[in-house]
């Protein structure tokens, strides 16, 4: 019997996979498919102070192996899910959840997490840091070191739950990002957000999407988020969940072996809704064929080896 | 919602870009005519959402339009094959109403699901009128399949080779409706709202991410609140929408 437990920052998940922030919701449409309490947790959609609409259509455009999204956050605003959503999904998932939190500006980072520090049903704050910083000329705040570490400070002084930073890979070093997280305190980090793209339809001379550019995701990414997760758990201490372009059991052992503590799986529930669920069940198979008695071992094993 | 393999019975042109599929699998998922299905196609990332024509126990009829790569895969797939559907898609229109006299119309790939809309509304005793509008004779499809349900249907072309010269708010004259059920292109729905006095429900179209609600990729501004075309739609009742 194979072991696919790990830890993250004491919180122990029965394995590795959880569903990525923005393609699970707050767990309602996937509740009837199968039992979500197989899943490690499951990170809900990005949530902000207000609610938000989000961006005009299309928002979604395809790709080769991959998607590019431009939702905008929409989120019914952290009110409403604490007051809502939380007690909705406590009636079918009993483990503990991952809030993502998003912002425009350090102060509602901090207002959001300190509300949702209360709920008893997170188990670990994970903080979107791609959005714009629309008091400082809406640069992302994940695209300077400065900027994710005042981000990282402001929630750490209102919470006591676990702070994981999911960072931005539209930079030109994530290494440097990554560590100036993590001394400012953060307790993780979860790599990589979408990258930054673009599709024109060319029958009609004109961006795909709405909002010209979006988010990147699905397969694709897949090389680029390892490598990424691989450079920054090589450079930092602090637990990494790997996220980007996963969608099999195989890609979870890979990533970890990059460095991932935990794998979030995103793009591939819009396309299987199932994927969490056959990923999860295909992952005691995986590790015989690899010869993986405990899952934890290989976190980081490609650094110990060469 | 559910998700699982049917086998292709039939995939054939009803057109010269309009193919009809016919499906042999687990239809128990689709309640409601105006659902859509959401189809797996090999090398294509996002599936491809097809509204549903007609179904029965067994088996489920689609009618599409080629209109880019994915939909020409979809048109070169043989009988035989098999392909990896979610069903049971969307609000779908609902029929629970008092209207007496109802009257559907349908524009281009948007005529589709009003066939079984007219079976259900028939079956509860109701007399069905319908509109269909095409942009040329040539691409006139279901006129006939209409009719033989016993349901009278007026055409209507942009360019004239096929029944009234114009378009679906152009054959409305002299028609005795308290309702419509809409399915076509947005001008069409816009067009047609404006023209009409009485309550209706219109399916509209919106490119998707994943189809059952999890993206947020489809969403849209109601006066009733934001609604995810792929799962509070993709009907909507005329007086809801915001045009």
């Amino acid at each position: 019997m194979v072991d696919t437990s790990v830890i993250l920052s004491g919180l122990r998940l029965d394995n590795p996979v959880i569903p990525a922030s923005g393609t699970f919701g707050y767990g309602q449409e996937f509740r009837d498919l199968y039992d979500l309490d197989m899943l490690g947790s499951f990170s809900f959609k990005g949530t902000t102070r207000e609610p938000r609409f989000g961006n005009p259509t299309p928002r979604i455009a395809e790709c080769r192996e991959g998607m590019i999204n431009a939702v905008g956050l929409q989120n019914p605003g952290i009110e409403h899910v604490i007051a809502e959503e939380l007690p909705r999904l406590r009636e079918f998932f009993h483990k503990p959840v991952i809030a993502n939190i998003s912002g425009f500006s350090v102060e509602e980072y901090a207002y959001c997490c300190e509300r949702i520090d209360k709920e008893e049903q997170v188990g670990l704050i994970e903080v979107n840091v791609s959005c714009p910083n629309v008091r400082h000329g809406g640069m992302s705040f994940g695209t300077s070191p400065e900027a994710a570490a005042e981000v990282t400070r402001a929630v750490k002084a209102v919470t006591t739950k676990p702070v994981y930073i999911k960072l931005s890979p539209n930079v030109t070093d994530i290494v440097a990002i990554a560590k100036a997280c993590e001394e400012a305190g953060a307790d993780g980090l979860c790599l990589i957000n979408t990258l930054l793209g673009m599709r024109i339809d060319v029958a009609r001379r004109r961006p795909v999407i709405a909002n010209t550019m979006g988010g990147f995701s699905g397969p694709a990414v897949f090389p680029v988020a390892v490598r990424m997760v691989y450079q920054v758990a090589a450079a930092c201490r602090v637990p990494v969940i790997g996220c980007g372009g996963v969608q099999s059991a195989r890609d979870v052992v890979e990533m970890m072996m990059a460095g991932a503590t935990a794998v979030e799986v995103g793009a591939a529930n819009l396309v299987n809704p199932y994927a969490c669920k056959e990923i999860i069940e295909a992952l005691p198979g995986e590790m015989e064929r690899l010869g993986i008695e405990k899952l934890s071992d290989i976190i980081g094993i490609v650094r110990s080896e060469n | 919602m559910k998700r699982d393999l049917y086998t292709l019975l039939e995939n054939a042109p009803l057109t010269a870009s309009v193919y009809r599929m016919r499906l042999a699998g687990d239809t128990q998922a689709i309640v409601r005519p105006g659902q859509f299905v959401n189809i797996a196609l090999a090398g294509r990332f996002l599936r491809r959402p097809i509204s549903v024509c007609d179904y029965d126990a067994g088996s489920l009829t689609l009618i599409y339009k080629v209109v880019g790569e994915g939909t020409a895969q979809l048109a070169r797939m043989r009988p035989g094959e098999r392909l990896d559907l979610l069903t049971g898609l969307g609000n779908g229109f609902a029929t629970d109403n008092d209207a007496r006299r109802p009257l559907l119309v349908g524009g281009g790939v948007g005529v589709p699901p009003l066939y079984n809309l007219a079976k259900v509304l028939l079956a509860a005793g109701k007399p069905v009128q319908v509109v269909v509008g095409f942009n040329t004779a040539a691409e006139v499809f279901y006129a006939e399949e209409f009719r033989a349900l016993g349901c009278p249907v007026a055409v209507a072309t942009a360019d004239g080779t096929c029944g009234t010269k114009g378009f679906v708010t152009d054959a409305l004259a002299g028609l005795d409706f308290d309702y419509f059920y809409a399915c076509g292109p947005l001008p069409m729905l816009r067009a047609l709202s404006a023209a009409t006095t009485c309550d209706g429900q219109l399916s509209f179209e919106e490119r998707m991410g994943c189809g059952f609600g999890a993206c947020m990729g489809c969403s849209c501004k109601t006066l009733t609140g934001g609604k995810r075309i792929c799962k509070e739609g993709p009907v909507l009742m005329k007086n809801e929408i915001i045009w």
